[in-house]
């Protein structure tokens, strides 16, 4: 090892998680817990939020104005967007999507939810598992994420009590069995407010052996989350120098969404079929052995074929086979317009749009029972359902259950261009 | 830890920027990176040149000059740009101030900061960039925690908060009207450690200022400034020799500096993990009120 001091940080990965929660459920304390002991506020933030605490009237400084930062919120006291924070460890380098957690905030916290690889699910010790907690969880299940920390808080208000925090083990437990995408899920006791098994161990629950929560998130093992199976390269880019030094080179940026990628690979063009072989890998820093998810690259081959932005380089032996019907859950994103029957709409998909048809609506969720509603088909802001969706040109897509990047696609509409929601193949 | 699929916070940074500029590239018609010469827009330029290499950078880069700047970003600037083989456009707020599209504050706090905009917009407007790639990150002040990679702004160029758009995945709806444009921040989930590190992990040049040097220095509302020509000293204030570095390089009249003897990246990056306070703690114009960040930004400004 070299004695450099700063050579840790060039070992450190990256871990990305979401929070969901509202005004009481201790959430801010938690997350200005996070930021506060890993030295990742500063001291003219903190004075800034005195300032404005005492301006407010609030008799302890209000951790939630580090994180709502919009004038609407600092005025109403909410947070209404997804705020995304940063802070280290010698060990890892965290981002947190940071959500509000009630139900007129579902698209929020779909979309924190996306990118991330944890989820912390909060529980008021007092409180036990609620319809919040079964909603936030359906959330992180939906999108994905298979590791979730239920962090019991609020321990200090029920005596440090064991047989409290058993019982919410054992509830969280049985309805959980039935979020099949969750793989791993860890249970902390924990007390935001006093700091224990935050940062620190608690001495006030001797009872509980196991990590802390910064402890969790330091070490989590998140290193199988991507699926390095399948192979799926969606061209973004053609680089074509025309210089003299680099007259023929042609080469297709993207990045990796799946699987690995070798010089010498037998590969596959599609929607087209045309099939090469990867002649090698570029980068400015020299070629590359091999890439992986979720590394950019820069891929040539040893054939002249056509291949363009939005077509996809897979592996001729792994090939998801192009399909212009796909079922999907999707989440509504506008809150000015509902789902109509047979709505038209622009569908991104990797690199690629097309347009689509949504076909069918087939049923709604009640996200706070997991209930299927089927008497109402109309889907308005914040409703998750299912549907079937028709588009103009084949996808080459795999399920959202197979991969987060192949598998999922938003819908925009036409007219105003907006965003209007998110959908996961199934 | 690291099995053979891992990979660092810093590849997986650089990697999604990349990704971010490419996707700039491939979907508007004309994008400009705005270069200012500070830091984070050199590493901006780096990425972009490994994004599109071996071909040149498939757009310009843009200066808003406030006409207030350090020699040495200048000369850095030039040199730089030339070597990249890009072509530099520059935006003047001078020359918005000379036709009488702004006027200039008064007095010695006066700043051309604000004026910045008006440059800007008429830059963009001017060149029918349709996107600008800018170096803002997230971690910088809080109305940038909320900020998207695709910020769209509407045909006056402003930013409505409330109305932004999902990003999900790494899937950007970069879809527009006529006359509208985006703000596209690439190093949006950088931290100013992130930027440090990877400088130094790149072996990328910068600009002397940010290194630890002696400078003629006065002191202004707690902030360290550097003596220019641009800057009236009120009757109180005392001129020093001061061994100094900047944390962040803007115009002149608002960037200050602090007491530092860091001058090596080492030193710098043992600095910043120990810093106490944000990098724009030492930026007048965000000083103005709680929410100057994003009045500025609403009205256009990066």
């Amino acid at each position: 090892m070299s004695e450099d001091n700063n050579s840790g940080y060039l070992d450190m990965d990256l871990l990305r998680f979401t929070t969901a929660g509202s005004v009481d459920d201790g959430k801010s304390t938690l997350i200005g817990r996070l930021l506060y002991d890993s030295k990742a506020i500063f001291e003219d933030q903190m004075e800034a939020m005195e300032v404005s605490s005492k301006a407010r009237g609030d008799e302890n400084v209000n951790l939630a104005l580090l994180t709502d930062g919009l004038r609407a919120e600092r005025e109403q006291g909410i947070t209404i967007d997804v705020a995304y924070r940063y802070f280290a460890t010698p060990k890892r380098k965290f981002i947190i999507a940071d959500t509000p957690g009630h139900i007129q905030y579902t698209r929020n916290m779909v979309t924190g939810a996306s990118t991330a690889n944890l989820a912390i699910v909060l529980i008021d010790a007092r409180k036990g598992v609620i319809e919040q907690t079964c909603r936030h969880s359906f959330i992180a299940n939906l999108l994905r994420i298979q590791h979730v920390v239920v962090c019991v808080n609020k321990m200090d208000l029920v005596d440090w009590d064991e047989g409290v925090f058993n019982k919410i083990v054992e509830d969280f437990k049985s309805f959980a069995s039935r979020l099949d995408n969750i793989v791993d899920v860890t249970f902390i006791p924990a007390s935001a407010l006093i700091g224990d098994n935050i940062v620190e161990k608690s001495e006030n629950m001797p009872w509980y052996q196991g990590p802390t929560l910064l402890y969790h998130l330091e070490t989590v093992y998140i290193g199988a989350d991507e699926n390095h199976v399948e192979a799926r390269f969606p061209v973004q880019w053609v680089i074509r120098p025309h210089s003299d030094k680099y007259h023929d080179f042609r080469g297709f940026a993207g990045r990796v969404a799946g699987g690995v990628f070798k010089p010498g690979d037998a590969v596959t063009v599609l929607p087209s079929g045309f099939t090469s072989t990867i002649k090698s890998i570029e980068s400015m820093d020299g070629p590359q052995e091999k890439v992986f998810a979720p590394m950019s690259a820069t891929i040539t081959l040893e054939d002249e074929i056509d291949m363009s932005r939005g077509d996809m380089l897979v592996k001729a032996n792994n090939r998801p086979d192009p399909t212009q019907d796909i079922d999907a859950m999707i989440c509504w994103f506008a809150s000015d317009k509902q789902l109509a029957g047979s709505g038209k709409y622009i569908l991104r998909h990797t690199t690629k749009e097309v347009k689509a048809i949504v076909t069918e609506v087939c049923y709604k969720m009640n996200i706070n029972t997991l209930h299927k509603i089927e008497d109402d088909l109309t889907l308005s802001l914040n409703d998750i359902g299912r549907v079937k969706i028709r588009t103009s040109a084949p996808l080459i897509a795999d399920s959202y259950k197979s991969n987060r990047i192949t598998g999922s696609f938003v819908l925009i509409d036409q007219l105003t261009n907006a965003t209007v929601a998110a959908g996961m193949i199934i | 830890m690291h099995n053979d699929y891992t990979i660092t916070h810093l590849k997986q940074l650089e990697s999604e920027a990349i990704y971010i500029l490419r996707e700039t590239a491939a979907q508007f018609e004309k994008p400009v990176l705005l270069f200012s010469g500070g830091k984070d827009s050199i590493v901006m330029a780096h990425l972009a040149r490994k994004a599109f290499w071996p071909a040149k950078l498939p757009f310009q880069l843009l200066h808003v000059d406030t006409g207030h700047n350090f020699p040495e970003t200048m000369e850095f600037r030039d040199k730089y740009v030339e070597e990249l083989g890009a072509e530099l456009v520059v935006g003047s707020v001078q020359k918005a101030i000379d036709e009488g599209k702004v006027v200039e504050e008064k007095g010695a706090r006066a700043s051309r900061n604000g004026l910045q905009t008006v440059a800007l917009l008429e830059a963009l407007e001017e060149g029918q960039y349709d996107a600008a790639l800018g170096g803002g990150r997230r971690d910088e002040e809080k109305a940038r925690a909320k900020e998207r990679f695709f910020s769209h702004r509407d045909a006056f160029g402003q930013w409505d908060p409330k109305n932004q758009r999902p990003e999900l995945w790494n899937i950007f709806n970069g879809r527009k009207q006529h006359g509208e444009h985006f703000r596209v921040f690439p190093l949006s989930n950088w931290t100013e450690m992130d930027i440090w590190q990877y400088i130094k992990a790149e072996e990328i040049e910068l600009p002397h200022l940010y290194f630890s040097h002696e400078r003629d220095c006065f002191v202004r509302d707690g902030v360290i400034m550097g003596v220019t020509d641009f800057i009236e000293l009120l009757p109180d204030e005392k001129v020093e020799k001061m061994v100094v570095r900047f944390r962040t390089i803007g115009d002149a009249t608002c960037t200050g500096a602090c007491l530092s003897s860091a001058n090596n990246l080492d030193d710098i990056i043992d600095e910043v993990a120990a810093a106490r306070q944000t990098e724009r703690g030492t930026r007048a114009d965000d000083k103005r009120s709680e929410t100057a960040m994003e009045d500025r930004k609403k009205q256009g400004y990066f």
